[in-house]
């Protein structure tokens, strides 16, 4: 059993001679380790209770296995490496796994604009816009009444009490009323007081939920409150029939049945407003490519992504590694000085460097124009090419300190005597970079690079904050322009900043990004070790 | 042996840390016996908060929060029911509460903006609202706003609407009449820009340009009694004699209208005394801290009244609220009272929608007088859930006509794609 905090660190290698089989008592360690898997414990059985009073059974059932499962690895002697990687890994199945299974399930759904909620709540939605106020209708003062379970509505009409429930209209009782109209005494009815109602929750739903016929006539309506203390007549024109799951509008005659799409379609072809999700399946993966209104665009956009992602990478990681090489020249005086200054575009937060650059590339009022162009008219961030150009060049100035700062690690930590040794050997300058210099720098740079091109890849914040995907295409209606990258297109087509709603999309799209992302990475790091055998 | 007394210890001392905190006292046992302890004590907790009353809750911004606090402190006190406020960005409520009332984590009540209201119904969150006894007291274009095929789905309580602002130093109090008059006054007060107007850059904004389009008789979609049919109406003559007069005074024009103006840099430019006129919302007084200016309603460009948009801002119940009896109650008696409307005006001034509001208190009282001759002859910005794809066509081609492209093509070439992607 054993302790982090008072054996070495451990080497798997040399398993059987492991710390934890030396373990011969109660170590100051294993006391921390106990308070720290109390902790845990608490923590977990919190989160398991907390499941069980939601009712989330998924998310229970995964508290307990995870709880269980810690308890056993950080108790157990033969789980050794999983004592190290068992947080991290519960962190990636909990942030990342599900994440990745969630979206995944969205991307087989419809469920955006139109499709938001569940048949269930679709179905209610229906009912409450279609049941309306009776013109005309008087608002009654309204006393609520019960009888044991049976819930009623009391009010009065010229001054006669009048009662009824959900079954039974509105009938004349014997009673009292007060200067309103509200009845304060109903005969064989005990009154429920506002209050009371208020802070019952299922009572208050009840009331909410309760129609009292104004009559034996259905077309009359029936009383209903909002408040609980005044009711209106209103009249549904929707009838909801659960065992042929058909809505019927009963002013028209027209059938509502629920059609594969989720959505509710009339016998005469019209439809409800409100949908529910429903599984397409790949649908939303095929509408990417053949749909003409988003082929065409997203086609644009990956080709951009791409090209931003890898251009970036080139032109910040050669400015970089250029300025490194300048700065590491001993005959360069005030090196610490200089440096710091070529780090600032790098201490600056990157969404108010781009908001910057987004004022002062403004054709008519930006200091670029007017410093730099002699007042000219160009419109960095109006012309396609020009705006795409601007991102490139502002994502340069925010990313290449971070590649001097990298190259210059790495250079210092060159060995000097193969420079030396290539030196005797009588190579040049430019040889000695290009042969040993580059190619030592590649070893350690490389899967920088690569985590900076899959960075890059879904660098939303430059592009959001810069020209927000702008200018737009002039060819589509769908809201996406000539700088947008995936991720932001994503998040365009996802509705959340305003407009259609397409989380199925978003979501599908979502998805071929992570996949892109996997692949590119995994391709490149192959490659990589390649670099490190040389 | 050493494993299962290390894991009996681990159980019974992480049960009786739990123990502890839970604060129920209990004494050494085995784990058995103890495990269904913390359970119980659980239930018992959440019985607990049930019985203490209901918990309403609210999504509002921080600008209304407070006012919202008082109106919910009288309804505590008088209905023992406890008002939870969560505080969002007003930009983020509509996508989340889109997103939580499906999944039951909504709030009962937010507030929000009347031109989600096609959006929120499409979808299905949000319950129809009775605007009980003081419903005659409701200015009628808020009204108006906030009713969807017939049915109020929300409680207004402001309205706004961009008028035109003027610096006074420069061009006097008097409203200009029309355009040119606004133009010909502007160039003879000597200021660098005679009119400034917020064109969101690149974007386009067809909503503050929105008065003039309606001067020349060009409505978005045609009205027809009161609410608004999906049918475009800025088509035709009148639409394309409104595109060339953005031609005409856009960069290749006269040069009034320019796509190098965002919203920053026009109320920079009207604060610094630059500009002599621009249309602006009561949202950009703050910036316009160093002019004297006054507000009057927009002049015609086109020979109509220039009617600008008016948005309406107000209370929506969720349609899968578990208290909805609660939440109408909240609304009806103390929202919808003289009193309860005055504190939301106090705390953050817009135009009300409520009459009998006092608006002395603002600090622009002046100005809220003249936004509000702005939104009197205003009309109701479609809340109809296409809206969400005009705007992006609109807005476009005005940027392109404005950058100099041939108005009539391209105003046309929107007509025919919105159009489609309407029908689509």
């Amino acid at each position: 059993m054993s302790t982090e905090t008072t054996a070495p660190a451990p080497s798997t290698g040399k398993r059987a001679d492991s710390h934890s089989r030396r373990w011969t008592g109660l170590g100051w360690g294993f006391v921390a380790k106990l308070l720290i898997m109390m902790i845990v414990n608490a923590f977990g059985v919190s989160a398991i209770m907390s499941a069980w009073n939601a009712q989330a059974w998924v998310i229970l059932g995964a508290s307990i296995v995870l709880l269980v499962v810690a308890d056993w690895v950080y108790f157990s002697r033969r789980m050794l490496p999983l004592k190290y990687i068992y947080p991290g890994l519960v962190f990636l199945l909990v942030f990342q796994v599900f994440t990745m299974i969630y979206t995944a399930y969205v991307a087989t759904t419809n469920y955006g604009a139109g499709h938001n909620v569940s048949k269930s709540q679709a179905i209610d939605a229906a009912l409450i816009q279609a049941e309306r106020e009776v013109e005309g209708s008087p608002s009654y003062p309204l006393a609520v009444v019960r009888d044991g379970d049976t819930i009623g509505f009391a009010i009065s009409e010229d001054g006669v009490v009048e009662v009824g429930t959900a079954e039974e209209p509105l009938a004349e009782v014997d009673g009292a009323i007060d200067d309103s109209g509200r009845p304060t005494e109903v005969d064989g009815w005990e009154i429920v007081k506002v209050n009371e109602l208020l802070s019952d929750q299922a009572l208050a739903q009840e009331v909410t939920d309760l129609r009292v016929p104004v009559s034996d006539e259905a077309d009359d309506g029936s009383l209903r409150t909002r408040e609980g203390s005044t009711a209106k007549v209103y009249r549904s024109s929707l009838v909801w029939d659960e065992d042929a799951d058909t809505l019927t509008d009963v002013d028209s005659g027209v059938v509502y049945t629920p059609n594969d799409r989720g959505t509710f379609v009339g016998d005469d072809g019209s439809t409800l407003p409100a949908g529910w999700y429903v599984n397409v399946g790949f649908e939303n993966f095929t509408k990417a490519v053949t749909d003409p209104e988003y082929s065409k665009p997203l086609l644009k956009v990956t080709a951009w992504t791409f090209a931003f992602a890898i251009l970036t990478v080139a032109s910040s990681f050669l400015l970089g590694l250029f300025f490194a090489l300048v700065f590491n020249d001993d005959r360069i005086r005030g090196k610490k000085t200089l440096r710091t200054l070529f780090i600032l575009p790098y201490a600056f937060p990157a969404f108010l460097t781009a908001l910057l650059w987004r004022g002062m590339l403004n054709p008519e009022f930006g200091i670029i124009n007017k410093w730099f162009f002699f007042g000219a008219d160009i419109n960095w961030l109006g012309d396609p090419w020009l705006a795409r150009f601007s991102i490139l060049f502002v994502n340069l100035w925010l990313s290449y300190p971070y590649w001097f700062l990298v190259c210059t690690g790495a250079l210092q930590s060159l060995p000097s005597e193969t420079t030396e040794a290539a030196k005797i050997d009588g190579a040049g300058r430019w040889r000695q970079f290009r042969s040993i210099t580059f190619p030592l720098l590649m070893v350690s740079t490389a899967p920088l690079a690569i985590a900076s091109f899959a960075f890059n890849f879904n660098n939303f914040t430059i592009i959001y904050m810069l020209t927000n995907g702008g200018p737009r295409f002039e060819d589509t209606s769908v809201p996406l322009g000539s700088t947008d990258i995936l991720i932001s297109a994503i998040y365009q087509i996802s509705g959340v900043a305003g407009g259609r709603a397409d989380y199925g999309l978003a979501a599908a799209l979502s998805i071929v990004v992570f996949v892109v992302v996997g692949l590119v990475s995994a391709l490149a790091f192959r490659q990589t070790k390649k670099l490190e055998e040389f | 042996m050493r494993k299962t007394i290390g894991k009996a210890a681990v159980l019974v001392t992480s049960v009786a840390l739990l123990a502890a905190c839970s604060t129920s006292g209990d004494e050494e046992g085995t784990d058995e016996s103890m495990s269904p302890e913390p359970t119980t004590s659980a239930s018992e907790t959440s019985d607990a908060i049930d019985a203490t009353g209901q918990t309403l809750t609210i999504w509002t911004d921080a600008n209304r929060k407070p006012a919202i606090e008082a109106a919910a402190a009288t309804f505590e006190a008088e209905t023992g029911a406890t008002v939870e406020l969560v505080e969002k960005n007003f930009e983020d409520i509509r996508a989340d509460f889109l997103a939580q009332v499906p999944t039951g984590e909504g709030p009962d009540i937010t507030i929000g903006a009347h031109d989600w209201l096609g959006a929120l119904v499409t979808d299905g969150v949000v319950n129809t609202v009775d605007l009980g006894a003081n419903a005659s007291s409701f200015s009628q274009v808020a009204v108006d706003a906030m009713t969807y095929d017939g049915q109020v789905y929300g409680m207004p309580y402001s309205t706004e609407a961009v008028a035109l602002i003027q610096n006074t130093d420069l061009v006097g109090t008097e409203a200009p009449a029309t355009w040119d008059d606004m133009i010909a006054a502007g160039e003879e007060s000597g200021a660098k820009y005679p009119f400034c107007i917020n064109v969101n850059g690149e974007t386009g904004d067809g909503y503050t340009m929105y008065p003039f389009q309606t001067s020349f008789g060009a409505p978005v979609f045609v009205q027809e009694g009161g609410s608004y049919t999906n049918e475009v109406g800025m088509g035709g003559d009148a639409g394309e004699a409104f595109a060339t007069w953005l031609s005409e005074n856009g960069e290749k024009g006269a040069g009034h209208l320019s796509t190098t103006i965002d919203y920053a840099i026009n109320n920079e430019l009207f604060n610094s005394g630059d500009c002599a006129y621009t249309v602006a919302g009561p949202w950009a007084l703050g910036d316009f801290a160093d002019v004297n200016f006054t507000v009057n309603a927009v002049p015609s460009a086109g020979g109509e009244t220039a009617a600008p948009f008016v948005g309406v801002q107000g209370f929506y119940v969720s349609s899968q609220s578990a208290n909805a009896l609660l939440a109408n109650q909240f609304l009806t008696n103390y929202i919808a009272t003289p009193e309860a409307m005055q504190a939301l005006y106090d705390a953050d001034p817009r135009l009300p929608a409520f009459e009998g509001v006092d608006t002395a208190s603002a600090p622009f009282p002046d100005a809220i007088a003249g936004f509000q001759a702005s939104a009197e002859q205003g009309v109701p910005m479609p809340s109809i859930p296409e809206m969400g794809s005009v705007w992006d066509f609109w807005n476009a081609a005005e940027a392109k006509i404005i950058k100099g492209a041939d108005p009539v093509d391209t105003w046309n070439k929107m007509i025919t794609d919105l159009t489609a992607a309407l029908a689509g």
